[in-house]
Formats: C-alpha cells, structure tokens, sequence
C-alpha cells in the first residue's frame, strides 16, 4: 500500500541549523528506502538551499521554512524564506563570484544552485519581493 | 547532530596529509585552510587531503579547498583528494575542481600520485 508523510520545520539562520533540516531529509529518504547516493544528495540539495537562504534573503524573521513530502516513489522538498527575493545574477552566480582567483573555471561562490540541479530530478525556483521558495524532487531509483 | 570535527595532520619526508573529520562548511574549511597554508609555509607543497571521514562538504566548504589548490598551484606544488564519496567526485569533478587536483580512491595511491 502507497503511503505517504508529509513534515513541517523551520529553522532559525543560525550556523548550521542546516544540518538539522539535512537530517530530517535523510530520515525520511531512508524510510522509503532510497539508496545512500541518493540520501547524501538530497542532503546536500538542502543544506545549500538553506545556506543560501541564510546568506542571501536579508529576511526579517531569520527564518527558513521547509516542507517535506515523501512518497514511496519520491521525496519532495520545498524550502522557503521571506527576504527580500532573488535577482537573475544571483541565480546564475555571477553577482556571487568574489574576487577573480586563479582559475576562471575554479569558481570559488555561487556554485550551491548548479550543485542542487545537477544532483535533483526537478528543481523549481519562484521568486518575489516577498520572498523565494526553491522546491525540488528527488526520484527513487530501483537498485 | 553535529559530527565530531577534527583535522589530523600527517607530516612525511617529501608530503603531508591533511584529514578532515565532520562537516566541511566554514568553521572546519578555514581551520583546513589555516592547516594548508602552515604547511606550505613549512615547505610542503605536495598535499593530500584525506576526506574519509567527512560525510558532507557544502558550497563553502569546496571554495576553501579551491583557494588551498590556488595557493599551491602558485608555488608549483601539488594537492590530491581522497576518500571522496561517490557525491562528493561529482561534485568536485562539476566545480571542475578535478582539473586541478587529483581525486584518489585511497590515501595510498593519492601519495603515490603526487
């Protein structure tokens, strides 16, 4: 029988409160039974989300809000802050680059988005003046 | 929730490893940084980073280990991961980080490698 749990957290910004949301992602994964490849990258899917919510959202309530619905078929996970939204340079990273380094292809910021849509099946981004909600999927895979 | 942190360093003849254990965000990236940058002060400038006992690496982490890989690259020398999950090889093989240092299965073929 299909089954499915849905769980609620919100996190203060606080150094690696994003942990505690990574850990809360991989409880679930696991009782579905996704493979260990797939819970290490959902893990680190949230933990940059969140970070970039931290680093990035100059929200009042210091917040981050995050959603969790896991199925037997997939995990979902829709994380949201109440800053102030994000700009088209900040989603392709080029107003998070710092000072040039050594290497023109060793980008040292604004990597966390390129990392969460390589590693996750669907990856949705909406964005107001209000606030920003990055929602992903990752599918479960037969081993 | 927190994994223990530490780094332990192994100094050898000619290189030195460099082994993480726990989250690699800031806190842990700069105490590695610090690490990295006495030892090549001290003249090693054939690195190997044992990350064996580091489940997860986040964004800010990796850029430290690209501004250690800038520094040594500076002073001609060399820098080898190893011990990465199969996450992690992605992970640094997309921020193109394997272009500029090698990523070993184990601590021995790392050195080996340098």
């Amino acid at each position: 029988m299909s089954s499915e749990h849905k769980v609620l957290l919100t996190i203060p910004m606080y150094p690696d409160m994003e942990l505690a949301a990574a850990k809360t992602g991989s409880v679930l994964a696991e009782l579905k039974d996704f493979n260990e490849e797939a819970i290490e990258e959902i893990q680190l899917a949230i933990i940059e989300t969140c970070i970039n919510a931290s680093e990035h959202s100059q929200s009042d309530d210091k917040e981050v809000h995050i959603q969790f619905l896991v199925t037997d078929d997939e995990l979902q996970v829709k994380i949201t802050d109440r800053g102030v939204g994000i700009t088209a340079d900040t989603l392709d990273g080029s107003r998070l680059l710092g000072r040039p380094g050594v290497f023109p292809d060793l980008r040292k910021r604004g990597r966390g988005l390129q990392i969460i849509k390589a590693l996750m099946d669907e990856v949705v981004i909406e964005s107001s003046p209000d606030g920003t909600t990055v929602s992903f999927t990752k599918k479960k895979t037969a081993e | 929730m927190l994994d223990k942190f530490d780094i332990q360093i192994r100094e050898e003849k000619e290189h030195a490893v460099i082994e993480t254990e726990g989250y690699l965000n800031d806190a842990l990236g700069e105490q590695l940084a610090e690490k990295a940058h006495e030892l090549i002060q001290n003249g090693y400038t054939q690195l190997v980073i044992n990350l064996e006992k580091t489940s997860l690496i986040n964004s800010i982490g990796i850029s430290i280990l690209i501004e250690i890989i800038e520094v040594l690259t500076e002073r001609e020398g060399a820098l080898n991961f190893c011990g990465l999950s199969s996450t992690q090889e992605r992970t640094f093989r997309m921020m193109a980080i394997a272009k500029y240092a090698g990523i070993f299965p184990d601590e021995e073929s790392a050195v080996a490698n340098l």
